[in-house]
């Protein structure tokens, strides 16, 4: 991240001065800055929400047995994962709300995942192989039926907005499953 | 048989939470105090999120506002020239990583000047739809427990990434 962020800014400022974007650029860093702070305060609002409902779970026991239900489809992917632990349950809920389209849901869940999954963290700060495969799950985008972009479609009259439905729904298994092998390869190098 | 996905996908939130309270009383939660208790948490996670956030938003925004994007699209262009992507989809693939409004927008864009009906606009609607915003993901999730030490977690997104939107474009290829 450290690499990639200072190539970034670097390559930026560079580009910058070259083209005479320099107005430009220094205007979209306080951009910047106003969204974090925007995207921040809407984050405060729903992750508080759902990790009061969490909590209702997990003072009524639920949490528990959910993750008793889904723990034998969770610890194919998670194998460190210890009996019926919290985090199963948050990983399950993080990837139905995806794949449901619930983005409102899907981000706070998957915070409240990677809360549980680094209380089993021993070395706080380095990252562990099921917050790896977590994320990994994440970024490849799982999603059964890709609502923002059909209505957009239609909104613009395409013909048949419904016929990306199938390919998206292949592209998307295909590319979680060369993410997850793309992890695996990684895994293996550097073990 | 979208419009009942979709209904479903209406149903889903409404009905855990009734479950979730309706549960918790029969097990003699107060569940009042719970949500209470477990919203506390909040503001303490996204104090730790924000600077994570902002960190990664200044570098994608210097990034598309100073022409280095423009540079990097046409430099993806006219390598993957032989492959006949449209630039218009080539833009769609590095923008979706980076940023979600930014993608919408270029999306909503991309349908009206290339026509609904084009390669382009298909195209890009597979991108749109089987991609993720990485980075906003890795900052959120990172943050959110502060790790530091991500060890091959980034390279492995990022070539997770271009498999996905090359997938994404054969895809699309095959199906319009």
């Amino acid at each position: 991240m450290n690499i990639l962020w200072l190539v970034m800014i670097c390559v930026s400022i560079v580009f910058a001065i070259f083209t005479g974007n320099l107005e430009a650029f220094t205007k979209s860093i306080f951009d910047g800055a106003k969204s974090a702070v925007e995207i921040s305060l809407y984050l405060l609002g729903i992750v508080s929400v759902w990790l009061g409902i969490t909590r209702i779970l997990e003072d009524s026991g639920l949490i528990y047995r959910i993750a008793h239900l889904f723990k034998p489809l969770i610890s194919r992917l998670f194998r460190n994962i210890p009996g019926d632990h919290p985090s199963i349950t948050a990983i399950t809920l993080n990837v139905l709300a995806n794949l449901f389209g619930l983005g409102n849901a899907a981000t706070p869940l998957g915070i409240k995942a990677m809360q549980e999954l680094d209380a089993l963290n021993e070395d706080k700060g380095t990252i562990t192989p099921e917050m790896m495969t977590f994320i990994v799950i994440n970024t490849a985008s799982l999603q059964l039926i890709p609502f923002s972009v059909i209505g957009i479609l239609a909104g613009y009259g395409n013909r048949n907005p419904a016929a990306v439905v199938l390919p998206v729904l292949i592209a998307t298994a295909i590319s979680t499953m060369t993410a997850l092998l793309v992890l695996a390869v990684f895994r293996k190098i550097f073990r | 048989m979208i419009e009942n996905f979709e209904y479903i996908s209406l149903l889903i939130i409404p009905l855990f939470i009734l479950f979730t309270v309706l549960y918790g009383t029969v097990k003699k939660v107060r569940v009042y105090d719970s949500f209470v208790a477990g919203a506390k948490e909040g503001p303490a996670i996204i104090l730790n999120i924000f600077p994570y956030l902002l960190t990664i938003f200044v570098a994608i925004k210097g990034f598309q506002a100073s022409g280095a994007f423009d540079y990097v699209r046409n430099a993806f262009y006219s390598v993957f020239a032989f492959l006949d992507v449209p630039i218009e989809a080539v833009s769609m693939a590095i923008i979706k990583p980076l940023s979600g409004s930014a993608s919408t927008a270029l999306f909503t864009d991309i349908v009206k000047t290339a026509g609904p009906d084009s390669m382009a606009t298909h195209m890009s609607a597979v991108i749109m739809g089987s991609a993720e915003t990485t980075f906003y993901v890795l900052a959120v999730y990172l943050g959110s427990v502060s790790i530091r030490k991500t060890r091959y977690l980034v390279p492995v997104c990022l070539v997770a990434d271009f498999i996905g939107i090359v997938v994404a474009v054969f895809i699309a290829r095959w199906f319009f």
